[in-house]
């Protein structure tokens, strides 16, 4: 690894400010380790180096003329390329979107240049983001940098795993079901999502609306909260964003978990979950308690229903969301001789299997004879779950849980079940279903010495508490 | 509890979403979707007539713009994008069937 | 199919079998809203431009695009709700999904089961109500040009799509199948239009668009359940509504009779054929996956917005009309009555009213003479004053149009502006002079009025040689009324004079 790419998003930045490192300087590093690894783990679907040039650029004339660049000054960042990038395309990995360049950036996207940072790339993702192991992109699966026969996990698996490589310092994802914090575990990198409407969705391509959020990844606590810190706070252009200020986590990360009740999760500790992980989380647990917090159990019963309710309402939601590819307006077009020849000619080429098969649970959910039993049936257990979530919160700040039920696992191995998949979701769903933030913590290794994480959680809005836990495990850990 | 879901399901599922399967496909997907299904009978079988859906996590109501005009596109940047265009327009294959 | 009816309850139809047969009408009619926005982004909201040039990310449906609601919009469905006399309730907007190319995120964005306004009505002119089921919320799509030989649907070589209409705010309001006859369904639109103008809600031009009605029409026989409905559409006139009407319940009818039954389908009016087509049928039965919008919050509009509202609304025209018909001494359905709230001049006449302007000349003024700009800035006393001119005789109904039309022109007071035009209606005296004059120097006629009995056909023309004569005469100044008494009076008197009578 270059130099200048060894460091902290918070060091690098604090070092253009200060004119001891130049913007350009940081970029060529990063470039260096794209180039060098790059090809094996598969990480970008695009890689922007002109622009990304042109722009560390601007940030030095900037830092030179005497102005401050902002709190990202010169970080390279990675972004999933389902965030929309005005002029840059945007594929959502998938083929149905090849080739189109979106006239608008994302609202993070705004954000993230207004503080300075630097885009280097657009990163692999399941199609759409339905997945859990980037392997459904329409252009090939990225690698694990701690082991390129494996998974990096997913869908947000090529922004964690370009964080994990040391390709960019940050980068974003976005979390529907777990997309950002499972890759994070996996690759053995921070991750977090923030509570629902935290971070303006403006610009994220939609999978389900209700349950989309966007979140950090760092090799750092501290990196991801300064990214969280960029990126979320009130958005007019996004309906669901919580009409309050950006959050403040970089100057309360210090303050530790004396006094604090966490609870570790009981129904997340059972048999689905591999006896090394529960035992990293076991550790994770100890350490705050000599942290001087206390720790017991917590009981979330209804977390249990949490993958049914979800692979409900994600799917219904997103077979909505993506009627929109129709080859009429944008991206790919297939021949038909009628209109509606023409969008299914295009759909049925456009979009993989995975999208295909979610699409179709989606409808089926929704539709006329089915509502009541399926879709409205998942509403209900949503309710459920932020209820037995509130009575949890009742006697307990935190909530401690695996991240992933294993360690990363093989290229392959998943594939053809998509139950079996599915299942790696257990545990980081329930925080989507109600809105609630989490952050998985790299925390060791498993028996097979590939990363381990683990997750806590907090109630809405309970970001501050919760990076205070992340720091004080990150410290802890192996 | 609901029934297991049939070919037949999924051919109208597919033809809802404008998908297109084949004969092989139509059975993987019916097997799939099924055991994703048998999964969901979990929650299917509970007994929660009482429980108010949740459709949305946040408990914001009345989020209003004012009425002021904003930017609208380039006209030409957006039809750059377009598969096929005529006459400052999108262009498609003639229409058949209704507008609901 | 011969007609009768009119009791208001139901219109009764003979059919060619004899039997009875009654309309059951129920409307839906959707209306752009008088923004200057869009429902869900901020392009203008504006008719005839350039196509696609009123668009962005939110109403192209561009992936990652996001919708936020427009106030406006919102204020301008709660005039409408509450003009109608809707409850309002906590609204939440759902997506409609089905596919289709000018709908550009292929679902539309409407309130479903939870709408805005509910159960209200609209009171039409003939006294009779209409219920309201509901008026809500939703988005407009784009709109299709299919080019080819025929320039419709059918046998086009592909089509063209221009969004700047997509994403257009529209209420649209549900009406409950109470009507009974095409002109009532007439009457309704007619009606509602006036309120969507009157409230500043939508211009509500059905030629441009802006206000579109859909009837859904079936027949029973008296007393019987509600028979199958068609949704009739593609009416763009009320003439065109009134006309399609007729015609598809006289082919419900004789579907019936000949033993067949009427099947649920949409149909389209075809102005020039002058019928109903069926629409192209669906291979099966849409269903559009309603579920709510996660990307848009509840409306839920405070009891205060409410109020303010309903403070704000202007007086409906239904009450203006029995405010200026009671006034009057008339019917809310007098002709007069209604005009002049159709222009907005029943402040004026009722003023004028008050101010002791006689009420039947003063609604034939507005309804004859004040089809003009700068009507409505006609001091009402002014107007009182020119109507008591008149009756007093000084004025003939000629003058005092034109001495109106200069009022409007420049606010003079009538007395004025008659004295300047030398128009004073001539003194009975004077007048009594020129008719004896004309009948001495035109004998021979006089002979012939005089000696005609009373049913001859040369009365009406001779009466007329003679009031023009003396019109002439005495320069247009003499009150045509009096000319016509003083002629009968004097031929009463030669006739008697001869032993005629």
């Amino acid at each position: 690894m270059a130099p200048g790419a060894a460091g902290t998003a918070v060091s690098l930045a604090a070092a253009v400010r200060a004119g001891d490192l130049s913007a350009t300087e940081v970029l060529e590093a990063h470039l260096a380790s794209i180039e060098e690894r790059e090809g094996e783990v598969h990480a970008f679907n695009l890689v922007v180096t002109e622009q990304a040039r042109a722009r560390a650029s601007q940030i030095d004339d900037a830092v030179s003329a005497g102005n401050d660049p902002g709190p990202l000054a010169g970080v390279p960042v990675a972004l999933k390329d389902n965030m929309c990038t005005r002029g840059i395309p945007t594929t959502c990995s998938s083929r149905i979107l090849e080739g189109w360049h979106p006239p608008y950036d994302a609202t993070v996207v705004t954000r993230l240049a207004e503080a300075g940072a630097v885009v280097v790339g657009k990163t692999n993702l399941d199609e759409f983001a339905m997945g859990s192991s980037t392997e459904n992109s329409a252009f090939g699966p990225t690698r694990n940098p701690a082991d390129p026969t494996r998974v990096p996990g997913g869908s947000s698996g090529g922004s964690a795993a370009a964080v994990a490589a040391g390709f960019v310092p940050i980068a974003l994802g976005s979390d529907t079901g777990g997309s950002i914090r499972q890759p994070a575990a996996l690759c053995g990198v921070v991750g977090a999502k923030p509570t629902y409407g935290a971070v303006s969705r403006y610009g994220l391509v939609a999978f389900a609306s209700s349950l989309d959020q966007i979140g950090p990844f760092a090799r750092t606590v501290a990196d991801a909260a300064a990214v969280l810190d960029v990126i979320s706070g009130h958005d007019p252009a996004d309906s669901t964003s919580i009409p309050q200020d950006a959050l403040d986590l970089a100057s309360h990360l210090d303050a530790g978990v004396e006094g604090l009740r966490i609870g570790v999760v009981t129904e997340l500790m059972g048999d689905g979950i591999a006896p090394d992980v529960r035992a990293r989380v076991g550790e994770a647990a100890d350490a705050l308690e000599r942290a001087g917090a206390s720790v017991d159990e917590a009981s979330v019963p209804a977390v249990t229903y949490g993958l049914s309710a979800y692979y409900l309402i994600a799917p219904a939601e997103a077979s909505s969301n993506l009627a929109r590819y129709d080859g009429v307006r944008y991206g790919l077009r297939a021949d038909g001789a009628t209109t509606g020849e023409m969008m299914e000619a295009t759909r049925t080429a456009g979009f993989g299997d995975e999208v295909k098969r979610r699409i179709m649970l989606g409808t089926y959910a929704l539709s006329a004879g089915y509502y009541d039993a399926y879709y409205g049936k998942a509403l209900k257990v949503r309710t459920l779950i932020i209820a037995d979530f509130a009575a949890a919160y009742d006697s307990h700040d935190l909530l401690l849980s695996p991240t992933s039920p294993t360690t990363a696992f093989a290229l392959g191995d998943k594939v053809d079940d998509p139950l079996l998949m599915y299942m790696n979701d257990v545990c980081t769903i329930p925080s989507n279903l109600s809105g609630q933030p989490a952050i998985s913590v790299p925390f060791g290794t498993g028996s097979d010495g590939l990363p381990v994480g683990v997750q806590v959680l907090a109630p809405a809005l309970g970001e501050t508490v919760m990076f205070r836990a992340a720091a004080v495990i990150e410290d802890a850990a192996p | 509890m609901a029934e297991r879901i049939t070919r037949d399901d999924v051919a109208h599922v597919a033809k809802l979403a404008r998908l297109r399967l084949d004969g092989a496909e139509l059975d993987t997907f019916t097997a799939q979707l099924a055991n994703v299904l048998g999964h969901a009978e979990d929650i299917a079988a509970l007994d929660i007539d009482d429980v108010a859906p949740t459709a949305h996590p946040l408990p914001l109501k009345n989020v209003l713009r004012a009425d002021v005009v904003g930017r609208t596109l380039d006209r030409d940047e957006v039809l750059a994008e377009a598969p096929d265009a005529e006459s400052c327009q999108f262009r498609v294959p003639p229409i058949l069937g209704e507008e609901p | 199919m011969s007609r009768s009816g009119g009791d208001g309850t139901g219109l009764v139809v003979s059919g060619s079998t004899g039997d009875a047969w009654e309309l059951v009408i129920g409307l839906e009619v959707h209306c752009e809203l008088a923004t200057a926005t869009k429902l869900f982004c901020a392009c203008p909201n504006r008719f005839g431009d350039e196509p696609n040039t009123n668009v962005c990310p939110v109403c192209l449906g561009l992936p990652g695009s996001l919708p936020v609601l427009n106030k406006a919009a919102v204020e301008l469905a709660l005039r409408i709700g509450r003009a109608l006399g809707c409850t309002v309730r906590p609204g939440v907007f759902a997506r409609k999904n089905y596919f289709y190319p000018d709908m550009p995120k292929d679902y539309q964005i409407s309130q479903y089961d939870q709408p805005t306004n509910v159960d209200g009505w609209l009171g039409l002119p003939d006294g009779s109500r209409v219920g309201i089921e509901r008026a809500h919320i939703e988005e407009d799509t784009g709109k299709n040009t299919h080019a080819g030989d025929t320039g419709r649907i059918h046998g086009s070589d592909y089509s063209l799509i221009d969004y700047n209409r997509a994403g257009v705010p529209l209420v649209e309001i549900v009406g409950r199948p109470d009507i009974a006859t095409g002109d009532q369904a007439k009457a309704f639109v007619s009606e509602l239009r006036k309120i969507l103008l009157a409230t500043g809600a939508s211009d509500a031009k059905m030629e441009e668009g802006s206000l579109r009605v859909d009837a859904n029409v079936s027949v029973r026989r008296p007393g019987a359940g509600l028979g199958t409905r068609c949704e009739i559409k593609n009416l763009n006139s009320l003439r065109s509504l009134g006309r399609a009407i007729d015609h598809e319940a006289r082919r419900q009818i004789e579907l019936i009779e000949a033993g067949d039954r009427v099947t649920q389908q949409t149909r389209h009016w075809d102005e020039e054929g002058g019928c109903t087509r069926p629409g192209r049928s669906k291979e099966e039965a849409e269903d559009y996956r309603y579920f709510q919008e996660p990307d848009l919050v509840p409306l839920a509009p405070s009891a205060e917005w409410v109020k303010d509202i309903d403070e704000a609304l202007p007086t409906l025209p239904a009450k203006r009309r029995s405010a200026l018909g009671a006034a009057a001494g008339m019917a809310d359905t007098h002709a007069g009555v209604v005009i002049a709230v159709d222009r907005d001049l029943d402040a004026l006449g009722l003023a004028a009213i008050q101010a002791g302007g006689d009420p039947a000349r003063v609604l034939t003024h507005i309804e004859h003479n004040l089809a003009v700009e700068g009507a409505d800035a006609l001091e009402p006393e002014k107007l009182a004053d020119l109507v008591k001119l008149e009756l007093e005789g000084k004025l003939t109904a000629t003058q005092a149009k034109v001495v109106l039309a200069e009022m409007v022109a420049t606010g003079t007071a009538p007395a004025e502006i008659a004295a300047a035009r030398g128009f004073e209606a001539m003194a009975t005296s004077a007048l009594e002079a020129t008719v004896d004059e004309v009948i001495g120097s035109e004998q021979a006629e006089w002979d012939e009025l005089v000696r005609a009995p009373e049913d001859d056909k040369r009365i009406k023309k001779l009466n007329g040689f003679f009031t023009g004569k003396i019109m002439k005469a005495s320069r247009g100044q003499a009150d045509g009324k009096a000319v016509n008494a003083l002629l009968v009076q004097r031929r009463s008197a030669a006739r008697v004079e001869r032993g005629l009578d």
